[in-house]
């Protein structure tokens, strides 16, 4: 579904990825480690078409967005999760919500979001910002769903959150998934990625350094654990 | 007591026009992150086609008071699409060049036809004479001003918080990247937020036309405050341009009236206001700090 050839970024003089190749099928969710710096996010807002400045190519379902606009690229269906969760301090948290278009075949509705995320209801007419971190993370995640997005770019969901909530997101993310919508996730926890993810990419100095599946994950734990400094 | 609520009220009509420039500066900055300072410029337009249509055409102040803010909306897009839109990727200081260039070719473009002298403006007979308050009466037409500002004031901030629009402009202005992101095309609604700033400055001077003198010059003057006004309202809010072009106008009128004896005091009082402002709230009374992209 997404396919990324030889994708190089830099900010300024800094180069943050290098002929980065990889691809995430339909349906899959695939996570992105590695230490911070590694150029997870950098990775993401190019797939998402808002960093300036970017070499290769990223095709969705086969036709090349390289040069698209983020706008064009949103409509076609990505549903961007930023990693400051993005929250609008001027629009209210149903704004928030309501504000990106309808992008894909499944879009949750208000009445749906609602309903699964009751603290959210609570809240609706309060500015975004004022919700708890892990209520804006519920948020930034509701919005993509209620965009119906299909394939979902999620820059660490899980950061800062308690244990309740991480197992929460998990859920969210497995159900997205059965719902056919296919996820590439920035992730350095280790234990959440391989309950959710089908797989793995190991980025390190801009590189794909490794592809690897949960068992490979699951039995090199400490191992990677170490190299990320966690 | 009259002779405050007559300063009070002179002081909101003053803050009446601040209030309706600064706000077309604020929804300006707030989506294209440039400083027009060619706003003066488009108000002492509002104010002089006013004049001209009337002299020179027998065109009365109501069909004007839509003519202009139209025209020169439309005029603002125009030059938004031809040269403005290519400096927001620059450095800030070629903004500030293409705008101050502009302010000095439309003065003097108006100079050369009309000269530097006033021209009068006549109040529309049906807002000529005064409205009796019970106390104290003031002068119809300055009522007219600050009745038809704040309703204008009010359905621009509807419009802002309550319509579709109002929330894609509030959310293309805190985070144009990530409004992006989520499939707003933000460079569609550039064009004619910018030509709805201007059309306000337009609207300003026509409604200046009957009570200040109309010259090349007038927007030039007024500009000075009314950027005090944007910092002191806060860079980009809505709100606060709002807030504080009445409340500099206020506080310039009570300066006035009651700092005569100290001009100096009086003359900078604004300027004290805000720097004052600044050193307890960079970012204004109702601004945020720049959020990240």
């Amino acid at each position: 579904m997404l396919r990324i050839d030889n994708l190089s970024a830099s900010y300024g003089e800094a180069q943050v990825l290098r002929d980065v190749s990889l691809e995430v099928c339909a349906g899959e969710v695939v996570t992105l480690v590695g230490r911070n710096g590694a150029g997870k996010s950098t990775l993401l807002r190019c797939v998402m078409g808002l960093h300036p400045g970017q070499r290769g190519t990223v095709e969705l379902d086969g036709r090349d967005i390289t040069r698209l606009p983020a706008h064009k690229r949103a409509r076609l269906g990505l549903g961007w999760v930023p990693d400051d969760r993005g929250s609008y301090a001027t629009l209210t948290v149903t704004e928030n919500l309501t504000l990106p278009p309808t992008v894909g075949p499944d879009p949750w509705s208000l009445e749906r979001v609602y309903e699964a995320f009751p603290a959210l209801y609570t809240r609706r007419d309060s500015a975004a910002t004022m919700l708890s971190g892990g209520e804006q993370q519920m948020l930034a995640l509701a919005r993509v769903l209620r965009m119906g997005a299909r394939l979902l770019l999620c820059d660490e969901p899980t950061e800062g959150l308690s244990p309740l909530l991480v197992q929460q997101v998990g859920d969210l993310l497995r159900e997205a998934k059965r719902h056919g919508v296919t996820v590439l996730l920035v992730e350095q926890n280790l234990h959440f990625a391989t309950g959710v993810a089908d797989r793995h990419y190991l980025l390190a100095e801009g590189r794909v350094a490794e592809a690897m599946d949960n068992s490979d994950v699951l039995s090199r734990e400490r191992e990677l654990l170490a190299y990320l400094g966690i | 007591m009259s002779g405050f609520a007559q300063n009070t009220f002179n002081g909101l009509v003053s803050g009446a026009f601040y209030a309706l420039l600064a706000l077309g500066l604020a929804v300006i900055f707030g989506m294209l992150r440039v400083v027009n300072f060619a706003h003066g410029a488009f108000y002492m337009l509002g104010a002089f086609g006013a004049y001209v249509l009337l002299s020179e055409a027998g065109v009365p102040f109501w069909a004007a008071l839509v003519i202009m803010p139209v025209g020169l909306g439309l005029l603002g897009m125009a030059l938004e699409r031809a040269v403005i839109h290519r400096l927001t990727k620059l450095d800030p200081l070629y903004n500030f060049l293409l705008a101050f260039g502009l302010t000095l070719i439309l003065q003097d473009l108006v100079k050369l036809r009309y000269g530097v002298q006033s021209s009068p403006y006549e109040t529309p007979s049906l807002l000529s004479g005064s409205v009796d308050f019970g106390l104290f009466d003031f002068p119809t037409y300055r009522v007219f001003i600050l009745g038809f500002a704040v309703l204008l004031c009010v359905a621009v901030w509807w419009v802002l918080t309550r319509t579709r629009i109002g929330m894609v402009v509030r959310a293309a202005t805190e985070r144009p990247d990530l409004t992006r992101a989520f499939g707003i095309d933000v460079g569609r609604w550039v064009t004619p937020v910018f030509g709805f700033g201007i059309g306000l400055a337009g609207l300003a001077g026509v409604l200046a036309a009957p009570m200040r003198a109309v010259n090349p010059l007038m927007g030039a003057d007024l500009i000075i405050v009314v950027f005090a006004v944007v910092v002191i309202g806060g860079l980009g809010s809505i709100f606060g341009s709002v807030a504080a072009g009445f409340g500099i106008g206020l506080v310039q009128a009570w300066g006035e009236a009651y700092l005569s004896n100290f001009p100096l005091v009086s003359q900078t009082i604004v300027f004290v206001v805000m720097a004052g402002v600044l050193l307890w709230r960079p970012a204004g009374l109702f601004g945020r700090e720049e959020a990240p992209a």
